[in-house]
């Protein structure tokens, strides 16, 4: 074979040996190379889907019984003569105000003892309820009905099974006589384990068997507006001045880096700041979603300057010369046939900003929007909480409930984060297809 | 021509020439410090097409880019001289540059159209200067410019397809259709035909020749024959300097200057 190929004179070397055995050894080593590095991409995908998956089974096997609560049946008499209500009263113009003045808590106390010798068993909370029922059905006024009521935590503990009989009665947290309560109610059918619907719906409360997350949920929301409405205009003109108009010299070089310095900064910085400057010096309320969405998004506002500039660069120059070189102004160029390529790319930066801002924490804390709030914010001014927040604040109470509930707002937490990354996607590809 | 720079030579037929379209005077351009242009001045008449031709990196698409000030666009840019349009200095402050661009149009080396629909591709430059009154008006200025551009039959039935989807030769004349809806005076190209194979060329070639006398068009080119095929004047440029101006036949049968004939004969570039 070699001898058929003449010697090439101008290399002055004999022709390649591709079949030597040097040459099979050399591609044995690279597939063998090749096969490694391939294994070591798998084992490093393995791990993270692995953390990952025990991240989420954590969670999840712990919050799901967020969503549950044990309640207790009570029968309930709509005495009118007890409630100081008439049938009347109900139909009125005040009807609100008198069934606030009503007394339902010594009405569904004095029911549950009448039949099980005391109320212990029932939330603090449980009479609300009772009263959110008149409020939806004022027919109920002079008739008995069988309610499910809320349960107090250590029936919620002894329902869901997370008390162990053999543990000694000091460290088990639940005495000999509640377990025998509960054993009685039990037998007499009267306990179950049912949706939490309060959970989705209500805010903080120092009962952990009352306590929800809808309050935070809002505080989160309203604050990621108000950090959207501050940082993406602002972040998007940004981008495009310093893209498109600004010229390029020492000046501009100093923004750029600072702004990227800017995006480093540890968040907590942002919140020291936002106190500094939102709180003390211009007296905003403290925690208040306005003062909470203006501090992230001074955090926000340099990951979206960047990566819309990172968006503005990638169109292509070609696009932009044939619409100068037809006579589009600059202002044309850029609304017309920059923006609309470079969008989508704004967009996932954007929504990856904010969500990193939902899931912020620390510079919040530091401008009080750890405060207890059992309101459900009513607007950006009134005192408010958010979801990560809340979850600390959870994650550090003694009482046996919040464990779960914890859990439980992280994975409404994760949801929120989810949902916004699939608008995100959702987003990228509606305006993508345009090409 | 007036006080051209010692080493040009421009033949006799071009000189005085008084009812050009365009005229360049002591035309240099910089790229910061670098001289890119030097002391260009040429007229560009109407009736003709101007080829341009040279060695690479000569300076030809920086000197055709002053003529619709598209090298405003380059920061480090510098554009020295005078260039007139009709007799208006297109450098002048009074003058709007993005009238000055539809009225002198652009076709570039690599076909860029818009990542829009093939109509919408067209339409553009007539809605943004205003110049369709309706929407049948607009129709029709489409439609005359893809016939214009020879393009017309191909890709009537999908005009709301993307005009990236077309091929390269399409696309290139897609941009020039493009050029052509705003109903420019001028029109110029950068080798326009760089990035086509010969059939394509041929087409775009042949579209050159059927423009002539409707519009003033220049062309850079690399290609010797395609000069000698579309144009009737010939500018060579060489080391940023304006070598030699002629009836494109004189440029390339009898060339005056040395330059010219080594570049012509191809003993350099
Ligand atoms: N944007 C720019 N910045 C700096 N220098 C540039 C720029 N554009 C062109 N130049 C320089 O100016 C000179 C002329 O470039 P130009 O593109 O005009 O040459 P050309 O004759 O069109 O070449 P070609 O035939 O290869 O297209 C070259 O030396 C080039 O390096
Ligand atoms: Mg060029």
């Amino acid at each position: 074979m070699s001898s058929a190929v003449p010697q090439d004179e101008q290399i002055g070397r004999g022709p390649t040996a591709w079949h030597s055995e040097a040459m099979r050894r050399r591609v044995r080593r690279r597939y063998a190379r090749e096969r490694r590095f391939r294994a070591l991409g798998l084992l490093a995908l393995t791990i993270a889907a692995g953390f990952l998956a025990f991240l989420l089974i954590t969670i999840v096997s712990d919050g799901w019984r967020g969503f549950q609560r044990a309640e207790v049946a009570v029968e309930v008499d709509f005495d009118p003569a007890r409630l100081g209500l008439s049938e009347a009263d109900l139909q009125g113009p005040n009807a609100q105000a008198m069934l606030n003045r009503a007394n339902f808590r010594a009405l569904v106390r004095d029911a549950a003892s009448e039949q099980y010798g005391s109320a212990t068993m029932l939330s603090n909370g449980a009479w609300l309820s009772v009263r959110d029922e008149v409020r939806g059905d004022p027919e109920l006024l002079g008739q008995t009905k069988r309610l499910w009521l809320v349960a107090a935590p250590y029936v919620d503990l002894l329902a869901k099974g997370h008390i162990d009989f053999d543990m000694p009665p000091e460290r088990r947290g639940v005495s000999a006589e509640q377990i025998s309560d509960y054993r009685q109610l039990r037998s007499a059918d009267a306990v179950r384990l049912g949706f939490n619907s309060g959970f989705l719906r209500k805010a903080n409360s120092t009962n952990s068997e009352l306590a929800g997350v809808w309050g935070a949920f809002v505080g989160s929301v309203l604050t990621i507006l108000v950090t959207l409405a501050i940082s993406f205009p602002i972040g998007v003109m940004t981008a495009i001045y310093l893209e498109e108009y600004a010229p390029k010299n020492r000046v501009t070089d100093i923004i750029e880096v600072s702004i990227n310095n800017l995006a480093a900064v540890p968040s907590i910085i942002f919140g020291l700041l936002g106190l500094a400057v939102f709180l003390n010096f211009f007296g905003m309320p403290r925690s208040a979603p306005v003062v909470g969405g203006l501090t992230l998004a001074l955090m926000t506002l340099p990951v979206i300057v960047i990566s819309a500039r990172v968006a503005l660069q990638s169109v292509p120059p070609s696009i932009k010369d044939a619409a100068l070189g037809i006579g589009a102004s600059r202002l044309q160029v850029i609304t017309h046939h920059v923006l609309p390529v470079a969008l989508p790319g704004i967009l996932t930066g954007t929504i990856i900003g904010i969500s990193r801002a939902l899931g912020e924490t620390a510079p919040l804390l530091l401008i009080g929007m750890r405060a207890f709030v059992s309101d459900i914010p009513g607007g950006v001014t009134q005192p408010a909480t958010v979801l990560p927040v809340q979850i600390f604040l959870w994650s550090d109470e003694v009482g046996r409930g919040f464990v779960e509930k914890t859990s439980a707002a992280i994975m409404v937490l994760l949801a929120v984060l989810l949902a916004m990354n699939g608008v995100a996607i959702y987003l990228r590809n509606k305006f993508e297809r345009r090409w | 021509m007036a006080e051209a720079p010692e080493e040009t030579v421009v033949h006799d037929e071009l000189k005085f020439a008084n009812d050009s379209k365009m005229t360049a005077r002591d035309v240099s351009v910089y790229y910061g410090a670098k001289k890119a242009v030097d002391r260009v001045s040429i007229d560009v008449d109407s009736h003709f097409v101007t080829a341009f031709i040279g060695p690479s990196g000569c300076g030809k698409s920086t000197f055709l880019r002053c003529f619709n000030r598209m090298n405003d666009t380059i920061d480090i840019a510098r554009v020295e001289g005078d260039i007139q349009l009709d007799g208006e200095n297109i450098y002048d402050t009074r003058m709007d540059v993005v009238q000055l661009r539809a009225r002198v149009g652009m076709v570039f080396q690599k076909p860029n159209p818009f990542p829009k629909s093939i109509y919408e591709n067209i339409a553009y430059g007539p809605r943004i200067h205003g110049i369709a009154d309706s929407k049948s008006d607009m129709d029709r200025i489409v439609e005359t410019s893809l016939t214009r551009a020879g393009l017309w039959n191909e890709v009537k039935d999908r005009l709301d397809e993307s005009g990236t989807a077309l091929s390269g030769g399409q696309q290139q004349r897609l941009c020039i259709a493009r050029a052509i809806a705003v109903d420019p005076e001028v029109i110029l190209m950068d080798e326009p035909c760089s990035a086509l194979d010969p059939i394509a060329t041929a087409k775009v070639e042949e579209l050159i020749d059927e423009l002539r006398g409707r519009y003033a068009i220049v062309i850079v080119t690399h290609n010797m024959q395609q000069a000698a095929r579309v144009s009737q004047r010939t500018a060579f440029f060489h080391l940023g300097n304006l070598v030699e101006y002629g009836p494109t036949e004189e440029i390339f049968t009898n060339p005056r200057a040395d330059r010219t004939r080594d570049y012509i004969t191809g003993r350099f570039g």
